[in-house]
């Protein structure tokens, strides 16, 4: 306190503040913390999803039944092959079998991602204490597709070497590129359910959402092709639908190995995350 | 320091908070008084940019929300408790809001010790009871060790010693130099913690007050008197130049007076009393009377408002009185 004393005696020992009076006494610059102020920036956004993400009992769920299922799945596939089935596939291809349902639970966490923080309220701790919300957006992105990529190219990948393990043969397909392919594949896939998540708000319709967008274009061409006029329409559904879009990646070769396939879903979950922030700022929360 | 400017609220064809103006200075506890539906929650979540205005300003020490780049350094708050992840234990749950901010690590224990949650730190926050799980998010609001601090109905549901804790909390950080901005819709509750007073209804602005002030205004003291003889009293009353009021059931109230001196007087002139009463109308009473008939009391508080406070606003407060209803 500046304020000058008059003459009298020493300061008590404590300063015992008294309740200002009203108003009036309402001191200019009033409590000071210690704490440092800081510039914050992506990374301190990147740290906190990374707590939030690791800390929560679903990620460990349904990554776990994702390893599950593509590992588990992809070991009882191999096992049920010999060296000559891999004349012109990639040794990856079990896990390919795996991908079709593995897929669901990336979408899965995907949409928890960001969609169980509406549905606590958690989302406004959040964006009180980041009321940058784009950067929140985009902080839960990164994570959620580095921990995605990094799980789906370790599963594909252990399954790869499993079988290369089993089948020796010198003349095979190139595979680990499909390793980094197929993972990216149902990576993105998860990162479109958290940007749908994020424009739904809510965990149960954005993953039935997300099941309409993986299930409804692999049977829908079945009923398409009974009209002659919508054929060629049917033809392209099911060439991009993501079941096939997954097969064309691991069987590999023959035009380009899904890179068309690829490109559809980069295009899709570029629009869904353009919508995601555009909704975002707008929004009440 | 919370700025609040013209705010105003309109979700559809409702008007949940109408241009609506006053400023939370630091060192004391200004009370946010309504009740249920005023539009006080609204408010909060304006102030912290978690609904988007249809109109008007807030700043929170000179800059908008959404400019602030740590901002729970600037301001804590706690709206709902609940607005946390269940799974989530609660020192991750205060970890990730640190790091959000740039707030060292060291900061998640020294809060969970202030609150007393050091021992369940991790627990998960679904097993939490309310009043941990409201202790929980008061550690949240603390983290930053912010200057303003920002609570909505903080007591609801506490049992006494939850109540008196955070009565005490409040009080300590206003007296540190902190802006503290709690909002209650009990009058009773605000009494006992808050120095400032701020009362909306109906989305609108209906007092902006010193405690003091308002107790002084609105709790009106008087003495209760009942005679067989009440021409004769009223008579001697009149002489002695006191009016008094005549209550309902035909018994006699005179404002500030005390009940020695009319006892003595009637006592003097051999007048029967069947009551000599002392009463306090309650606060409570006062503040219901305020919500309830808001245009009444506008007209009867205006030239009370206290002198500090810069014209403005007042203006703004007569305004928003004749546009409305």
């Amino acid at each position: 306190m500046s304020t000058p004393q008059p003459p009298a005696t020493q300061q008590p020992a404590q300063p015992a503040p008294q309740p200002a009076p009203q108003w009036q006494a309402a001191p200019g610059p009033s409590y000071t913390s210690p704490i440092p102020v800081v510039r914050t920036h992506l990374g301190h956004a990147l740290a906190s999803e990374w707590t939030k993400i690791r800390s929560v009992r679903s990620t460990m769920w349904t990554l776990g039944v994702f390893l599950l299922l593509v590992v588990g799945i992809g070991f009882l596939a191999a096992l049920q092959t010999d060296d000559t089935d891999y004349s012109g596939v990639p040794y990856t291809i079990p896990a390919f079998f795996g991908l079709i349902l593995g897929q669901i639970c990336l979408i899965t966490l995907g949409v928890l991602v960001i969609a169980s923080e509406y549905g606590t309220g958690m989302i406004r701790t959040t964006f009180t204490a980041s009321p940058q919300r784009h950067r929140v957006l985009a902080a839960k992105m990164l994570i959620f597709f580095a921990v995605a990529y990094a799980v789906s190219v370790f599963a594909i990948g252990v399954v790869g070497l499993f079988v290369a393990s089993l089948h020796a043969t010198p003349t095979s397909t190139p595979w680990v590129g499909t390793i980094f392919m197929g993972a990216l594949y149902v990576s993105l896939l998860g990162v479109l359910a958290l940007a749908v998540g994020s424009m739904l708000r809510h965990s149960a319709g954005a993953i039935t959402a997300m099941l309409g967008v993986v299930l409804v274009p692999a049977i829908l061409p079945a009923f398409m092709m009974i009209s002659e006029s919508l054929r060629p329409v049917a033809e392209k559904v099911l060439e991009y639908n993501a079941i096939n879009s997954l097969a064309a990646i691991f069987d590999a070769g023959e035009e380009g190995g899904g890179g068309a396939q690829l490109g559809v879903l980069v295009a899709v979950t570029a629009a869904a995350i353009a919508g995601a922030f555009l909704l975002l700022d707008r929004r009440d929360v | 320091m919370i700025e609040i400017e013209g705010l105003t609220k309109r979700y559809g064809e409702k008007v949940a908070v109408k241009n609506l103006t006053f400023t939370v200075r630091p060192g004391l506890v200004t009370g946010f008084l309504g009740p249920n539906g005023a539009g006080k929650s609204t408010t909060m979540r304006m102030i912290l940019g978690l609904d988007r205005p249809t109109g008007g300003d807030v700043r929170i020490d000179g800059a908008p929300y959404d400019r602030l780049r740590d901002p729970l350094k600037h301001i804590g708050a706690l709206l709902d408790a609940k607005a946390v992840h269940g799974g989530r234990s609660a020192r991750n749950h205060l970890l990730c809001l640190a790091q959000s901010n740039g707030i060292p690590a060291s900061r998640v224990h020294e809060v969970l010790d202030t609150v007393g949650l050091t021992a369940v730190a991790r627990k998960k926050a679904k097993n939490f009871s309310l009043g941990m799980g409201q202790r929980l998010g008061i550690a949240g609001a603390l983290l930053g060790d912010p200057r303003i601090l920002m609570f909505d109905e903080p007591v609801n549901g506490l049992d006494p010693e939850g109540i008196h804790w955070i009565r005490t909390l409040m009080q300590n950080l206003a007296a540190e130099g902190r802006t503290v901005f709690v909002s209650s819709h009990l009058m009773s509750e605000m009494a006992v913690t808050a120095e400032h007073l701020v009362v909306i209804g109906q989305g609108r602005l209906l007092a902006d007050t010193s405690m003091a002030d308002f107790i002084r205004r609105n709790s009106r003291s008087y003495v209760r008197m009942r005679t067989p003889q009440h021409e004769h009293l009223l008579d001697l009353l009149h002489t002695e130049g006191i009016t008094p009021v005549a209550a309902d059931d035909g018994a006699l109230e005179v404002d500030d007076a005390r009940p020695e001196h009319l006892g003595e007087l009637a006592a003097r002139h051999g007048i029967v009393l069947h009551e000599l009463s002392p009463k306090q109308a309650s606060l409570e009473e006062a503040f219901m009377r305020l919500t309830a008939e808001s245009v009444e009391y506008h007209a009867h508080a205006r030239p009370a408002q206290p002198p500090p406070r810069p014209p403005e606003p007042a203006r703004q407060w007569g305004a928003d009185w004749k546009k409305g209803s």
